[in-house]
């Protein structure tokens, strides 16, 4: 069970149990669904964005623990940050799932999710909310797949 | 007195011996995974295949490979026959009337999209109806949807109960509707394991005029299947659910039909004469067999047939059917597990969901365990639909698995429980 523990750390499981700002924001400035085809995941995002920061994010679906805990704490992680930084955030944390880099500076509480690179079939479910944030920003309409 | 004690246990422990030998032809099964050894229970996603499989490809390649049907030269020859002759034995695992019956494709699915195409091509229009199930693999919804945008007909699904079975009343209901051309259906479904009552569907369907078409592919591994005594017009399978390689499947069609129909691809192997005016097709079963078959992998399920024949499906449908049992009582156990697919009749796997655990989340602390199962949606996203579900987990078993195994999935799904609690 040890090398699970280090997947599975606390702050996961607690994030799965019980997702922060899991909630649909009524008028989004910005909003996009993410699927995972492989394993029926499905998650919306909302943003709030005024002044190009992100005054609320929320995020609401269906999914496993690392997709559900990685959504609740990317909307933790990135609630008012400017939009210009996330996709320097994006890129230190996909390097951390999925890479054996040193965690970067500045990931805070996202690192926690650095065990998912010891199981590669979950880098997926780990980055599914981030690629729907990425989707929302650049409004596309139709929903983004993993695959 | 003492007699029937005696051959008892005599039989006991032959069953056991044999259990232990068949295990033994599993190259595979004797692999570790994350230092734990394999216990292998996807076998409805695919199943390992036996030594004698391995080895009748090996021998294929290393000493009588060639091209089929053109040679003139003994390696293409005993390839032909070798090929030929495993068409053969696919005659008489399914007890078809002749060869000219056996079409080999490359999966179930290409076996299905053959007759959609083909026969769908020639026999619908606008407004006809195709029956299928609710219980279907996507291999057997999506051909039907494409022909139906070609041709204007029209999909109908018939429902099945809570338990996982189809409702007959409601069954015949959708084949009285006087448009219905074809019955689709699945012989096993793949993501409840409910065996249908396929006969009596082709029956039903039958006194309507209606042809019927099953998809076998997790049926033919788990039960003996009589084509002439089902009377079904079509049934599909793969090789790489019964024990062969993949990359190959079987299409059996009744001969009146087959023949009847349009090629379902061109190209060698399938014509007679050809000109560039005009082109004579071969005849049956090499008219829908155009182009280099997959030929090693071919003789390969002509081995994998051979392999499980002589072990005898009767008591592989006992074994595994023993196993169901245990396994349902077992998992049953845990508080918050749910067994999607409780039918009367029932393969040999639990699709289950275990509350507080994705299905998805399962399956990596099981693969840490050295158990694989499926997660996921298994190609059914309609049947997840019905249940609300997005995924299950789904352990399948084949003549190799043990009781040792399910204990090893219990007590792993014990873990899972204990994580997630």
């Amino acid at each position: 069970m040890s090398d699970l523990r280090d997947l599975y750390q606390e702050v996961i499981l607690d994030h799965n149990k019980r997702p922060r700002n899991f909630r649909v924001l009524p008028q989004p400035t910005h909003k996009a669904d993410g699927v995972n085809p492989l394993c029926g995941d499905r998650i919306s995002v909302f943003l709030d964005i005024e002044d190009d920061v992100i005054k609320d994010i929320a995020f609401q679906g269906t999914g496993c623990a690392i997709s559900s805990a990685s959504a609740s704490l990317m909307t933790e992680a990135l609630k008012g940050k400017p939009v210009a930084e996330i996709e320097h955030l994006f890129e230190a944390f996909h390097s951390v799932v999925t890479t054996d880099c040193e965690c970067p500076r500045g990931l805070g509480k996202l690192s926690v999710l650095a065990g998912v690179r010891d199981y590669p079939s979950r880098v997926k479910c780990a980055t599914l909310a981030w690629h729907a944030v990425r989707a929302a920003l650049e409004q596309r309409k139709e929903s983004v797949a993993t695959e | 007195m003492n007699a029937p004690l005696v051959s008892s246990a005599i039989s006991v422990a032959a069953s056991e011996l044999d259990l232990a030998r068949i295990r033994a032809d599993f190259p595979i099964l004797r692999q570790q995974v994350h230092g734990k050894r394999l216990v292998y229970l996807d076998n409805a996603a695919s199943v390992q295949k036996p030594r004698a499989v391995i080895d009748t490809i090996s021998t294929c390649y290393s000493d009588y490979y060639a091209n089929i049907h053109r040679g003139v030269h003994l390696m293409s020859e005993r390839s032909t026959l070798a090929y030929e002759r495993a068409r053969e034995k696919v005659r008489d695992f399914l007890n078809a009337a002749s060869v000219e019956e056996i079409i080999f494709t490359r999966s179930a699915t290409e076996s299905i999209n053959l007759v959609a195409s083909s026969f769908g091509g020639m026999a619908f229009k606008a407004g006809d109806e195709i029956l299928i199930t609710g219980m279907e693999h996507h291999s057997n919804i999506v051909p039907w949807q494409l022909l139906c945008e070609r041709t204007g007909a029209v999909l109908k699904v018939a429902p099945f109960t809570d338990a996982g079975e189809l409702i007959l009343e409601e069954y015949e209901r959708l084949l009285d509707s006087g448009r219905v051309k074809l019955a689709a259906l699945v012989h096993i479904s793949n993501a409840l394991g409910t065996v249908n009552p396929i006969k009596t569907l082709i029956e039903l369907a039958h006194a309507r005029g209606i042809p019927v078409l099953v998809d076998g592919a997790q049926a033919v591994p788990h039960l003996a299947v009589d084509v002439r005594a089902l009377d079904c017009d079509f049934y599909a399978f793969s090789s790489h659910k019964i024990y062969g390689p993949s990359g190959v499947g079987v299409l059996y069609g009744k001969k009146a039909l087959l023949e009847a129909m349009p090629p379902y691809q061109g190209g060698g192997d399938m014509i007679r004469i050809v000109t560039f005016e005009k082109t004579e097709f071969a005849d049956l079963p090499n008219k829908f067999e155009a182009g280099t078959p997959n030929i090693a992998g071919v003789i390969g399920l002509g081995a994998a047939l051979d392999w499980l024949t002589a072990i005898g499906l009767d008591v592989v449908a006992a074994h595994e059917h023993e196993l169901l049992t245990y396994t349902t009582a077992q998992i049953s156990e845990i508080p918050g597990l749910k067994i999607m697919g409780t039918a009367r009749d029932k393969a040999a796997l639990v699709a289950f969901t275990l509350s507080g655990a994705h299905p998805h989340d399962i399956g990596t602390i099981l693969d840490r365990e050295g158990i694989a199962i499926r997660a996921g949606h298994h190609c059914a996203q309609p049947v997840m639909q019905r249940y609300g579900v997005p995924a299950t987990a789904r352990a399948s078993f084949a003549i190799y698995n043990t009781r040792d195994e399910v204990d090893a999935l219990v007590a792993a799904l014990w873990k899972v429980k204990e994580l997630f609690a």
